[in-house]
């Protein structure tokens, strides 16, 4: 009886510290959106399993350097990060080649232009900061390496999503002011970037069709994998660490329950 | 040395068999000291798994200082560079990532650890007389943590860090006369730039090692007096304790197990969900965040801060929410140690607990109201818990009997039949 009493208290101790934890851990700041609930994708990264789909991916990379790198960069991008949408190694250095790079000084101190190589970054639109507000109407797009994890708050991938899809005529009575765009999904219902996607706008190389939906998903799973590239091997790992932990736990409680009898006697 | 420590360093000294142990702790007394403080060492036998989270303390701070030694390694610390070199942690670095994510939200599951273990030390009284100055290392090792963890959170260089910096810094501007020039000592210069984030590496790097001296004189303290229990009566006979090795080494080995899933969770499948997002957009000097958040750890005292609505007032508040935890011991007039057998300070104190969870989740709200007419009621028993209730409550309370021996409860039990 008295040892149940016991085991009991432990529990209860224990659980009392998971509550502890609960209650601390959801202290966080969320920024308020004034928009509406986002739709929630089934997004294949999800769960503790979760992984890419690179076929996704591809075409997302696709939507990017067909439409959004027209102006936006992802500095902190290698072309050889590319391997790990599936491209073979030959494919990557093709896909590299497609950009220009500004290298320099050679051995007679000239500044050249020559292929992009699987080392470089991924090339920016713009020289820097300032010729890319001046082509902007003044603003300046933002890099996209890091924009799921940046908009973490408004829901990451969903965000991107609910703004691709999110560019509506505005209705009737309210006013944009001049050079902004009516989208459902940003904060304020105003955003500078032109809406950047529309039916067939690019054709994917795999052949399927270019809706405004299927391209937006594409796209913004795409920056999620940009934001969080270890995430496959990350959430691999988890689980066989807390496995592993799970099986030393059970060793540890065995032991300390038969270290224990003794000390009752 | 007293006798009885002559005594038993003579008996481990012959308990020794390896003649190489041996012939070292006869030039040297450290496997004796081994022996006596983490084999022989005795505990008292009802201590409960709280009693396991300065363990855990301490491992989390060792996991601090080796993941931190080899992120030191892959980062720069240069306005220009930190947050990239960052990203290359994260992106290029092998298993980066891991060490990162490691450290990041090791930060937390320390505080949260170190937290569990202060609440304790307030419930059973172990910061009472013999063990005042136990309890004062502790608080000093608390608030070097802070600072830690504070400069720590510059150096990614992300907008929440340069905010964080600037707001935190500042604060020191609001001590009369010399404010400004102390500000500017810190920034080394005249804004949060370079220099500032530089020397914040360097303070982030060698602050650790001053916590482990600290810990070291904690353990060295704790071991002249003894654990505290959970009936906070003082061990009469050695029935009332038990060896460290194996009984606490066993049930420690349990907690820090628990403990490392609860942490390899958060790790592997939520690393950001205690990270600020804004945190993801480089520094910048010119834009302000709507909305400057510090970590979850330091928020109940950014909301006393912010309910305080004099600037200096409000720093002292900060800083004096943290200080007068030095002070527990002189403000507590009561006999008694542990909560158990003090019905009313019990209450007061879950509801200092409870207050302390308020505000901390005040601290995340905007500064608008009602969060700033509820921050100033929790600021109000903040301070009243401990400068009227604590030292005014043990004269109207009457403590509930305290057992004979720590062991009285235990010997009734193995006096009925076991079913095993």
């Amino acid at each position: 009886m008295k040892k149940n009493t016991r085991v009991i208290k432990n529990a209860l101790i224990i659980a009392s510290c998971i509550v502890l934890l609960l209650t601390i851990l959801p202290i966080k700041s969320n920024a308020a959106s004034e928009t509406s609930p986002l739709e929630k994708q089934s997004w294949p990264f999800k769960g503790i399993l979760g992984h890419f789909d690179k076929t996704s991916l591809r075409r997302g990379y696709e939507v990017y350097t067909q439409v959004c790198a027209a102006c936006h960069g992802m500095r902190f991008l290698h072309y050889r990060d590319l391997r790990e949408l599936g491209y073979s190694k030959a494919q990557v250095v093709a896909l590299a080649a497609l950009n220009e790079v500004e290298d320099g000084p050679n051995d007679e101190g000239e500044y050249y232009s020559r292929l992009a190589l699987p080392s470089d970054i991924f090339i920016s639109p713009f020289p820097n900061d300032a010729a890319a507000r001046v082509a902007n109407n003044n603003v300046l797009p933002p890099d996209l390496s890091l924009m799921v994890a940046e908009k973490a708050a408004q829901g990451g991938a969903d965000f991107i999503y609910a703004l691709m899809i999110g560019y509506k005529e505005a209705p009737e009575g309210s006013e944009l002011k001049e050079g902004l765009y009516y989208n459902t999904a940003f904060k304020g219902q105003e955003i500078a970037m032109p809406p950047p996607l529309f039916e067939d706008i690019i054709d994917f190389s795999d052949g399927t069709e270019a809706s405004i939906q299927q391209m937006g998903f594409d796209v913004a799973q795409f920056l999620a994998w940009a934001a969080d590239p270890s995430l496959e091997q990350r959430k691999r790992i988890g689980l066989r660490v807390i496995i592993f932990l799970g099986i030393f736990l059970i060793i540890a409680i065995m032991y300390k329950r038969r270290v224990w009898t003794r000390a009752h006697s | 040395m007293t006798k009885k420590q002559e005594m038993t360093q003579k008996q481990t000294n012959k308990t020794l068999q390896n003649p190489i142990l041996k012939w070292i702790d006869d030039r040297l007394p450290i496997i004796g000291l081994l022996q006596r403080e983490y084999i022989d060492y005795p505990t008292p036998r009802n201590v409960n798994y709280f009693w396991s989270f300065g363990a855990i303390a301490t491992i989390m701070l060792l996991v601090m200082i080796v993941t931190g030694l080899v992120l030191a390694m892959q980062y720069t610390a240069h306005v220009d560079l930190a947050f990239s070199s960052v990203q290359r942690i994260m992106r290029d670095v092998n298993y980066g990532w891991l060490l990162r994510t490691i450290h990041m939200n090791g930060a937390s599951m320390f505080f949260l650890a170190v937290y569990i273990h202060l609440y304790r030390g307030m419930y059973y009284g172990s910061y009472k007389k013999p063990r005042e100055l136990l309890w004062i290392l502790g608080v000093v090792i608390f608030l070097l943590m802070m600072a830690t963890a504070f400069t720590g959170y510059v150096l990614p260089w992300g907008q929440m860090s340069y905010w964080a910096a600037t707001v935190i810094t500042n604060l020191f501007s609001a001590i009369p006369i010399i404010g400004e020039q102390v500000v500017a000592f810190l920034w080394g210069g005249f804004s949060v730039d370079n220099p500032t984030l530089n020397r914040f590496f360097v303070l982030h790097f060698l602050l650790p090692f001053v916590i482990l001296a600290v810990v070291f004189l904690h353990i060295a303290a704790l071991h002249v007096t003894g654990s505290n229990n959970p009936d906070g009566i003082d061990v009469k006979s050695a029935r009332d304790t038990l060896p460290f090795h194996p009984y606490i080494t066993s049930k420690d080995s349990l907690a820090i197990l628990v403990f490392a899933i609860g942490y390899a969770m958060v790790v592997f499948y939520a690393p950001n969900f205690l990270n600020h997002p804004d945190n993801a957009i480089p520094a910048n000097p010119l834009s302000t965040p709507e909305h400057i958040v510090p970590e979850w750890y330091f928020l109940p005292f950014y909301a006393i801060l912010r309910a305080i609505p004099n600037k200096l007032l409000g720093v002292l508040g900060l800083f004096g929410g943290v200080a007068i935890l030095f002070f527990l011991p002189f403000l507590d007039r009561s006999k008694i140690r542990s909560c158990r057998y003090r019905p009313l300070y019990r209450w007061l104190l879950w509801l200092f607990v409870i207050d302390t969870m308020f505000l901390g989740w005040l601290g995340s709200k905007p500064a608008e109201e009602p969060y700033i007419l509820w921050a100033r009621l929790g600021t109000v028993y903040y301070f009243g818990f401990f400068l009227v209730l604590t030292p005014l409550i043990s004269l109207i309370e009457r403590p509930a009997k305290l057992p004979a021996s720590i062991s009285e409860p235990v010997l009734k039990t193995s006096d009925h039949p076991r079913d095993s």
